[in-house]
């Protein structure tokens, strides 16, 4: 059954923190080099995105796991895999072959999971990260009108990236963390250019990032003007990801549950982080806090961000069961 | 006009622009064409004070910002991107959206890079063909803009009405069809071209326009028009007072053809009342182009203007006025150099100073706000009355706080707040000075407050009630969210809602039912007060309101619900249960029917419930406030002169008789019927009602009503009865009417019948008070003014047959039967149950406290056929009869 169809019926899962994850596994900077990359210049440990090529098995590993815990929606490890993001480690060359590997492993878990489950098709949604220069600010306080991106540049490394993922197989496109709207516009006209050349398109979802209780984006927008400046797009979803914990992140998500013209989406971080930087939200404090969003109806797609795990999915997609779906009627 | 989707845009915050949304004003002051100062400040690079501009409009009230760079001496698509570089630095002018305006495709194209929000192209057009058109518009569709199309293609210019509309036409067929362009992201700019200008063709350049914005809001769906109104008064330069009254009056005339948004200077525009009446004649026999030599007389008149101007420079006659007249022109016309030194001499005149506030200054303000809500005033020009009424409360503020009794607790701690995305706050500000002066102790949390704020300082400072403000229609929703907020978190205080789009009717149904806390709509500061003390003092007083809001809500839903409906048998089940037990004062005085003959009309004239006549003449307003209406009072007030005149001759010559029956008698209900008796105790039933029930489903606490269940059950032992009435002033009124048509004079014989309407409402009114009061007697200490018993605040009903409680006609057989009404009154009823004469009213009357008016509204197949079989007629028969009711 297509997505569409089935997004009217339920409230679909979306998986956890990839990161979070893999921070698990305590690799090495061989980890990350592998074979392909043993000779490479530049330091590669950290770069999650590049395992896709060096331990693909690891990926693999966790979007099992979280298909197991019920998520119906897999996220590829692409966050960081445009030209832009990464240029700090040398890597421009392998965002192809990143985004390809990530979208097909992905795509062949979900696969096996879908052949056994048959009634709960599995997704793999190709995630679009912010990259790590924005559009619309300057990073020279300065000099307010410098920019370091123009949106051509933004756009043809997105465009670069949706290549790598649909190639892959993925079955969506996730634009995520929108921190700067421009940069998200960026995107947008970068896919839309690809779509024209292939002539074929994939359902796009697009999530925004409040940073904190100003309730705006960083890039200084309110959730409603972020929403109404990517609405240009017929969007399967717009919603809320990262930055804030499901509690901080209600009343902006309340916002798109009354406005929104589309789907709309959210997956929080598990809390804010604590003194140390970590994300300690237990699962079951996370899912109460959930529980209130599906409760008032405001969702169509739910899961987690930074911090979270497959235990945390577990709680959400047993409360995503029990609720009825955000109908789109509600914006009128 | 097509119902049409919104125009949606945004920069760091939302602009929505709907059909119902005043004129959009955008800010013309960044454009190095229009600019010379501009012009002057991007050749110089200096691009601080670039800014400063861009500022200064966003805070005079622009709600979109136009940037233009096309000047041959400069590098426009350099310049457009790095001052919209810059403006993404500045929240307070990023906030609203950006127009991109340019002739050039590269500088548009470059300026889509810049903008993170949904900005709008000006302009594309058919100039160079529709392979460029098109190829354009999908790329502004692709970054997310709105567009402005200007009336142009290969043939030039559109300078007449037919060829606006073909372009337009032609463009947007091109845009939806082709391009698959979001209708309501198109924006037409149908040539602003000067008139008076002495030529023969430009002579109806501005109707051509009118008509054109006219034909395009009713014939192209969604698509909005904005224009640059300057270039209307072309020919005027060197004549700012014409100029100024050209550019008010086009306007007005525009916006009430449809005109969306367009490109104003605000300091280039007079206030469309106060242009003077001989200007704006002259003014407008031009742009209308009504008379052949208008033209020349406003030369001929523009040149004394000029002359005048001249002279004296400022207009300072209005500093002859009394003080109060100073006040309302500062206000209105927004000049704040003389405001501390009126408001001093205002202060001196009251006793207190917050009279002056509630005074003179609101009143100006009211005066601002009339102006506005009828499109002669813009917003730049209100926001420029705010600034000086705001000027002279601070003014006041220091006397305002001395005249604070000293030592005197304070009464209760109250959060008042302007909600998030509305930046309105002198309503606000003047209830947290009127409140501070009655020893409230205020925590004002400015304007832009999210909800979290709101309810995290109440919690912390411990207020014991929360006032939310607001201006413009999203606050609105922000007002419910706020309430639902409040719910979540568990608070039990009291939330006023004030601020110009509030309303009760709003309080009570989207706000009052999320909170189940107190929720008050406050009209204005003054009523902040006495609300703020009883509720503080008065712990009944939360039920009062609670109540009367659910009823207001009540009365509003049942009117507008669409209609789920449920199974007759459900719908029975969900009926309101009355009780009957403490009900010892329905037992009537008297059974039976009584007549009335010739009942003087001088009693009845004072019954009249006067703003329904109004209506009747398309007047709209409520009296008496009507007659003082600053458009329409002079119309009301003659038609109310003539009306009552024409009352003095009718009472005099005895031209009408007034005739009335009324009857109560015992009954008994039983599911939708309710049987008549002569006699208590009879059991020979004289007739039988038989009334329909609500089938819509109802939320949780609402019922399923049906008249019938205000007449207590057999089982029951009071309560069992139930009234009728039929009164006429009509008779007579024949000779009355042929008597005017004779001398071909109409409106005497639309007034007639609007009078005698009038005068049977009234009559329909008094009789129910005769037998609240004493026939029936349930009320008999009931006191009541004519404005309550308008406002239909006594005990029972009188719901009359063929109206939403009863809808059925038919049952004013039965009615006429029980009241032998023909006989007594001589009304007569028509094949189709009519009455006549029509100034006649017939009805029921029910006397539970209970009771109320309600619409039986849509009801399903399985009560009509239920219904036809109590009557004893076909199920195809009751379907004619409740053929609007039907619900399948």
């Amino acid at each position: 059954m297509n997505i569409i169809e089935i997004l009217k019926k339920r409230i679909l899962v979306l998986d956890g923190a990839m990161g979070t994850m893999i921070q698990r596994y305590k690799l090495s900077e061989e980890d990350f080099r592998g074979e392909r990359f043993k000779d490479h210049g530049k330091p590669l440990k950290g770069n999650n995105d590049l395992l896709a090529l060096t331990r693909p098995d690891i990926l693999r590993a966790i979007h099992a796991a979280y298909f197991e815990a019920g998520a119906d929606i897999a996220e590829t490890n692409t966050f960081s895999a445009t030209r832009i993001a990464q240029a700090d480690y040398g890597l421009e060359d392998a965002v192809y072959d990143i985004n390809y590997y990530s979208a097909k492993l992905a795509r062949e878990v979900a696969d096996e999971f879908t052949q056994k489950e048959p009634n709960k098709p599995r997704f793999v949604a190709g995630s679009i990260g912010p990259t790590n220069r924005t559009a619309s600010i300057s990073p020279d306080v300065n000099d307010p009108g410098f920019r370091a991106i123009t949106f051509d540049e933004l756009k043809e490394a997105y465009k670069e990236q949706t290549k790598g993922l649909i190639d892959g197989g993925v079955d969506l496109l996730l634009v995520e963390t929108v921190f700067d709207t421009l940069n998200a516009k960026a995107a947008l006209f970068g896919i839309q250019e690809f779509f024209d050349e292939i002539g074929k398109e994939v359902p796009i979802m697009v999530s925004g990032t409040i940073t904190d209780a100003s309730g705006r984006t960083l890039s200084g927008q309110t959730t409603e003007a972020f929403m109404i400046s990517v609405s240009h797009m017929p969007l399967l979803s717009v919603g809320l990801n990262c930055a804030l914990g499901a509690k901080e992140m209600r009343p902006y998500l309340q916002v798109l549950g009354n406005k929104a013209p589309f789907m709309v989406s959210a997956h929080p971080n598990a809390g804010l982080p604590n003194e140390f930087g970590e994300y300690d939200e237990t699962p079951e404090k996370m899912g109460n806090q959930i529980e209130d969003f599906l409760q008032e109806g405001l969702l169509n797609i739910v899961g987690g961000c930074c911090g979270t795990t497959p235990d945390h999915i577990k709680v959400i997609s047993d409360l995503a069961k029990k609720y009825q779906p955000r109908s789109k009627a509600k914006a009128d | 006009m097509v119902e049409t989707q919104p125009l949606i845009l945004s920069g760091l915050e939302p602009l929505i622009i709907t059909p119902e949304s005043n004129f959009v004003n955008v800010g013309e002051r960044t454009n190095v064409t229009g600019s010379r100062k501009f012009l002057k400040l991007i050749k110089e690079e200096n691009f601080e004070d670039a800014l400063s501009v861009a500022r200064e409009q966003v805070e005079n009230g622009a709600q979109i910002i136009d940037v233009n760079m096309d000047e041959g001496m400069i590098d426009g698509k350099q310049a457009m991107v790095h001052f919209l570089n810059l403006i993404a630095s500045e929240p307070d002018i990023a906030r609203v959206p950006i127009m991109i305006d340019s002739s050039k495709w590269e500088i548009i194209e470059a300026g889509l890079k810049c903008i993170q929000g949904k900005g709008v192209v000006n302009s594309i057009s058919l100039k160079a063909g529709e392979q460029e058109f098109i190829e354009h518009a999908t790329k502004i569709k692709r970054y997310g803009a709105a567009v402005i199309v200007m009336a142009f293609d290969e043939q030039g210019q559109a300078d007449s009405y037919e060829r606006r509309i073909e372009i337009c036409d032609r463009a947007y067929n091109l845009l939806v069809n082709t391009v698959k362009f979001p209708a309501q992201d198109i924006i037409f700019d149908p040539n602003i071209f000067p008139v008076g200008t002495g030529m023969e063709e430009h002579r109806n350049n501005a109707v051509d326009f009118f008509r054109a914005t006219k034909w395009i809001k009713d014939n192209l769906p969604g698509a909005k028009v904005s224009g640059g109104v300057s270039n209307v008064s072309f020919s005027f330069r060197g004549n700012n007072p014409v100029r100024e009254a050209m550019h008010s009056a086009f306007l007005y005339h525009a916006i009430n053809n449809g005109m969306d948004m367009g490109i104003v200077n605000p300091s280039m525009l007079e206030v469309y009342d106060e242009i003077p009446k001989d200007l704006l004649e002259y003014v407008e026999d031009v742009l209308l182009n009504r008379r052949e030599d208008a033209t020349e007389r406003l030369l001929e008149f523009a040149e004394t203007f000029k002359g005048e101007t001249k002279q004296k420079i400022v207009d300072d006659s209005w500093r002859e006025e009394k003080v109060e007249e100073r006040l309302s022109h500062a206000l209105v016309k927004g000049i704040v150099d003389y405001i501390d030194e009126d408001t001093e001499e205002a202060r001196k005149n009251f006793d207190e100073p917050l009279k002056v506030i509630e005074g003179p200054l609101m009143d100006g303000m009211n005066v601002v706000g009339d102006l506005f809500g009828s499109g002669k005033m813009f917003l730049p020009q209100v926001v420029k009355s705010a600034r000086v009424m705001k000027k002279a409360v601070a003014y006041l503020l220091p006397y305002l706080e001395a005249a604070k009794q000293e030592g005197v607790r304070s009464q209760a701690k109250i959060l008042l707040a302007t909600v998030k995305g509305d930046v309105h706050d002198i309503g606000k500000n003047i209830v947290g000075v009127v409140l501070a002066c009655n020893n409230y102790e205020i925590i004002d949390l400015g304007v832009m407050v999210p909800a979290e704020k709101i309810l995290q300082t109440a919690k912390e400072q411990d207020v014991d009630i929360i006032g939310l403000s607001g201006l413009i229609t999203p606050s609105l929703d922000e007002m419910v969210h706020v309430a639902k907020e409040m719910e979540h978190e568990g608070f039990t205080i009291p939330l006023l809602i004030g601020g110009a789009t509030t309303s009760r009717i709003h309080t009570a149904v989207k706000i009052d039912p999320e909170y189940s806390g107190p929720v008050l709509h406050v009209h204005d500061a003054s009523r902040s007060v006495p609300v703020a003390g009883q509720l503080m003092s008065d712990q009944s007083y939360f039920k009062t309101i609670k109540e009367e809001y659910a009823a207001l809500r009540e009365d509003y839903l049942s009117k507008r619900e669409k209609k789920e409906l449920q199974p007759i048998e459900e719908a029975i089940a969900n009926k309101q249960v009355l009780d009957w037990t403490n009900q010892q004062n329905l037992k009537p005085e008297f059974i039976g029917k009584k007549v009335f003959e010739n009942y003087p009309l001088e009693e009845i004239r004072k019954y009249i419930d006067w703003t329904p006549f109004f209506n009747t003449w398309m007047l709209k307003g409520k009296y008496p406030a009507i007659l003082e209406d600053k458009t329409v009072g002079q119309e009301a007030k003659k038609l109310f002169d003539d009306a009552n005149t024409l009352v003095d001759r009718i009472i005099k010559e005895k031209s009408l008789v007034a005739k009335a029956v009324i009857g109560v008698y015992p009954a008994s209900s039983a599911d939708e019927s309710i049987t008549v008796f002569e006699r208590e105790g009879d059991n020979d039933s004289l007739v039988t009602f038989h009334f329909l029930r609500q089938q819509g489903k109802k939320g949780a606490g609402r019922f399923n009503h049906s008249l019938a269940d205000f007449v207590a059950p057999a089982n029951e032992n009071i309560g069992g009865y139930m009234g009728g009435f039929a009164v006429t002033t009509g008779i007579g009124i024949e000779k009355l009417i042929a008597e005017f048509e004779k001398d071909h004079d109409d409106y005497h014989v639309i007034m007639v019948k609007a009078v005698a309407d009038r005068l049977a409402e009234a009559f329909a009114e008094l009789m129910h008070e005769k037998v609240r009061k004493e026939l029936w007697g349930y009320a008999s200490d009931e006191a009541l003014n004519n404005e309550a018993l308008i406002k239909e605040s006594y005990q029972g009903i009188r719901p009359a047959p063929g109206y939403p409680a009863c809808p059925d006609h038919t049952e004013k057989r039965t009615l006429f039967d029980l009241l032998e009404v023909e006989k007594n009154t001589g009304i007569e009823l028509t094949e189709s149950f009519a009455m006549y004469p029509a100034a006649s009213v017939s009805g029921f009357y029910f006397a539970h406290p209970h009771a109320r008016y309600f619409g039986v509204g849509k009801i399903g197949k399985d009560q009509v056929e239920a219904y036809a079989k109590r009557k004893g007629i076909t199920t195809e028969e009751a379907e004619k009869w409740l053929k609007p009711n039907l619900g399948y």
